[in-house]
């Protein structure tokens, strides 16, 4: 590969990241400069209210509630952006992926619920599903009791900020990148050539044999999550830790006057006051593991009984020209994902009262 | 909290940069003038008059290949003013489809897979040829050819170029060193691998791994089987879904592939049991035979490309290939072989014209003697073809007693072709019975 090859890719990401930079500070400078003009604007209308009422420190009362009109806009100004793109980001194709999953390949004639039947009466499909659940249980759960358990250990250690950011680093790579790594990790070549693979190597070096690791169900989907809890421990570390370092003082203090030993502490005193910021991390992990798609497409596409429910409705709509069964099984998806969203918005609400 | 010190000043840098960078990349391609009177310019003399249009191309044609196809139109380019706009992609299978119906076509695709052009062309998405393509095609192009481009009667796609799949790569330095000799019978070549099993090594090196496209070698072994158990009419009709996949014909060709694929003895030389098989990527799979490790791999012409730099690909050279020999000699030569299909999404002109020139023996000729390519147009000159496989492969295709098949699985519809059929045959390598994998096929074939 010369280098010069790569000339417009490394362009077109320069492009990417002066475009990046156009937008965001563009946002950014209007989220600056806009709610400065309106404080202005206010102040001046104190000012000008003050000294209508006569001198400065007139002691007339302070303006208790905002004039109405003004808030609507400033509200509307900033809830603009986010409708507009949720609804052509979203809504829209929610609602065309819906109405897709009642009509054939072609998307030429209504099949009613056709598309559904074919979802739950495929063998296939029904192990993409059990693969799915796998890893929606499996993902979250280790990675953010991985993630809790280091927070907790290197809290306050000598080293810290290291020992964080090793853990962290994973969280920079692509899903597709490090599906290559850790393919590599499992690579296989057979006894009599050197093992090119980690984990060969290392069963070589213990005396065992090569093994095909991506090869046998439902080993091979366990290796995979592995990638993923790779990925996502970081990120449910990093919350974590700052949700432990946000604990007060005080109440550390009272439970170590109080006498408790290291294992109580943690059950009675940390888990209970970062409960939300627990609830948070694995709700977007699960969500993240819900979707996952590149992992498995990079690893294995989906063969030897891998495949998820994003992969196959990939395969289906964009391969094998079947839109209906594609968008069936992304209707499903969306499903899924409901209820964890409602879930975490009730919290949110709870929160807010509480 | 000020986010810049100074925002504007921010702001206005940013945007400076990006219009000098989108100015740097526009003065990049500087489009050389035509010289559309100089004498070599007569032969164009029918695409002209198009000056100064534009036709994009799209195919999953990329790197050495694309520079190749490019510079095989450039003259065109020149003599008649049309500018052609070529772009290669590795998903081209997927993309392409999303890019019709998001209403974005290229204005002629170069379609690998007949199934593809029936899936477009049902769906009212594809403009039937001009007369001129039409007739230029059935000058140049063998009518089995012609059937795989038209739907319904209509002629959508002009043949493009093509390759032989009908192959078997070894070493002729190893068979003359160790007394071998190139198989004519299936008898024959049954009686090698085992002769090789005797001299203490496995005679097979295949592998079926191809990223999204897994499993397709596979499938070419079980086709070019079927060829050769059957009559073509039995082949056509399995392609086209006449008989069941779980036909005992399917299975008997499955069995022979898999006395073969299956056998411990014979695979996977260089690489492990039969379970590696569908771990080792194809462009890897027969590189062994240069190490000495294997003795035999069956696999299309295009596979001349991957060999390591400096090998000689020549009847007398480092590696070749013969043809994959009969079962039963009384069904004559059969081929089989694939190709890419130029097929238009638009109706003006200039891409009339375009995919009209890219079914004449002139392109063909231009771009044979560019190297690296095999087509099926009779009007290739075998001078223009300097290397010995290629020219093989064009020999073949122009020998009018072969009976020549397209790619089994491009013809079926996708969802098998390029799905479940691949599926099948990584899951019956890895150990699934034959009867089982008839069946899952079977069932997957679309209503």
């Amino acid at each position: 590969m010369e280098f010069a090859d790569e000339a417009p890719k490394l362009l077109m990401l320069l492009y990417g990241l002066v475009a990046f930079v156009v937008v965001v500070g563009g946002l950014l400078l209007l989220l600056d400069a806009v709610p400065n003009y309106f404080a202005r604007r206010r102040e001046q209308r104190l000012i000008a209210a003050s000294t209508a009422k006569g001198g400065p420190g007139g002691d007339g009362p302070a303006p208790a509630a905002r004039p109405r009109r003004g808030e609507g806009l400033f509200a509307a100004f900033f809830l603009f952006p986010a409708i507009a793109l949720l609804l052509i980001g979203l809504v829209v194709p929610a609602v065309r992926t819906t109405l897709l999953s009642f009509m054939d390949g072609g998307s030429v004639n209504w099949v009613g619920l056709r598309n559904y039947g074919w979802m739950f009466s495929q063998p296939e499909i029904l192990d993409v599903l059990a693969n799915t659940l796998m890893w929606v249980v499996l993902v979250p759960l280790l990675a953010t009791s991985m993630g809790l358990l280091y927070a907790v250990l290197v809290d306050k250690a000598r080293f810290e900020a290291i020992a964080k950011s090793l853990i962290f680093m994973p969280m920079a790579i692509s899903f597709v990148g490090a599906g290559i790594i850790w393919k590599f990790v499992y690579a296989y070549r057979s006894e009599e050539q050197e093992q090119i693979g980690l984990l060969n190597q290392i069963a070589v070096s213990l005396g065992g044999e090569p093994k095909q690791w991506l090869l046998n169900s439902p080993l091979n989907t366990l290796l995979l999550i592995a990638v993923m809890v790779w990925i996502q421990a970081g990120f449910a570390m990093v919350v974590l830790s700052a949700a432990i370092k946000a604990i007060p003082a005080e109440i550390v203090e009272a439970a170590r006057l109080d006498g408790v030993n290291a294992w109580q502490m943690f059950r009675r005193v940390t888990l209970p006051s970062i409960r939300p910021a627990l609830i948070v991390v694995v709700v977007t992990i699960s969500i993240a593991t819900l979707k996952v798609f590149d992992i498995v497409r990079t690893m294995t596409n989906g063969n030897f009984n891998t495949s998820v429910i994003a992969n196959e409705m990939y395969n289906q709509a964009f391969r094998f020209g079947q839109v209906g069964q594609g968008s069936a099984l992304a209707v499903f998806l969306f499903v899924l994902v409901i209820p964890i969203v409602i879930y975490q918005i009730r919290n949110l609400r709870q929160q807010r009262e509480g | 909290m000020a986010v810049f010190t100074r925002p504007r000043q921010a702001l206005v840098i940013a945007s400076v940069l990006g219009i000098a960078l989108s100015a740097a990349a526009c003065s990049g391609d500087d489009s050389s003038g035509t010289n559309a009177d100089s004498p070599e310019c007569a032969a164009y003399e029918p695409y002209k008059g198009h000056d100064g249009t534009e036709v994009t191309v799209y195919a999953s044609i990329r790197d050495a290949e694309a520079d190749l196809l490019e510079q095989s139109w450039a003259e065109f380019q020149d003599c008649t003013g049309i500018e052609i706009n070529y772009e290669g992609s590795g998903e081209f299978e997927a993309q392409l489809p999303v890019r019709v119906d998001g209403g974005n076509p290229p204005d002629i695709a170069l379609i690998p897979q007949p199934g593809l052009i029936k899936r477009f062309a049902d769906a009212g998405k594809l403009k039937p040829t001009s007369a001129d393509t039409k007739a230029m095609a059935e000058k140049n192009y063998p009518a089995e050819w012609l059937k795989y481009g038209t739907v319904n009667g209509q002629f959508y796609g002009a043949p493009f170029g093509s390759n032989v799949k009908s192959f078997v790569w070894y070493s002729p330095k190893t068979f003359q060193e160790k007394g071998y000799t190139v198989p004519t019978t299936w008898q024959e070549l049954i009686a090698l691998s085992d002769k090789v099993v005797a001299d203490g090594q496995k005679p097979w090196c295949v592998g079926i791994e191809s990223g999204e496209g897994t499993g397709w070698p596979a499938t070419d072994w079980i086709e070019d089987i079927m060829l050769r158990e059957n009559a073509p009419e039995v082949y056509d009709q399995w392609v086209d879904h006449g008989i069941p996949f779980s036909d005992p014909r399917i299975a008997a060709a499955f069995e022979r592939a898999g006395s073969i694929l299956k056998n411990p003895a014979y695979v996977n030389a260089g690489y492990g049991d039969v379970k590696s098989i569908s771990t080792t990527s194809f462009q890897e799979a027969g590189l062994p035979i240069v190490d000495g490790k294997c003795t035999l791999h069956r696999q299309a012409s295009f596979y001349a490309n991957q060999w390591p730099q400096g090998t000689r690909v020549a009847e007398d050279g480092d590696v070749f290939a013969f043809y994959f020999p009969p079962v039963d000699p009384s069904r004559g030569k059969p081929v089989l072989g694939g190709g890419e299909f130029a097929a238009a999404f638009a109706d003006r002109p200039e891409v009339q014209a375009f995919q009209t020139y890219l079914a004449s023996s002139e392109h063909a000729n231009a771009r044979a003697k560019l190297g690296n390519w095999v087509s099926a147009n009779k009007g290739v000159d075998l001078n223009n073809v300097a290397n010995p496989i290629d020219k093989l492969s064009v020999q073949i295709l122009q020998d009018t007693n072969a009976v020549f098949r397209f790619d089994g699985s491009d013809l079926m519809p996708a969802a098998v072709g390029a799905g479940t059929f691949w599926k099948g045959m990584i899951d019956w390598i890895n150990g699934k019975d034959t009867a089982s994998t008839l069946t899952f096929v079977e069932q997957s074939w679309p209503q």
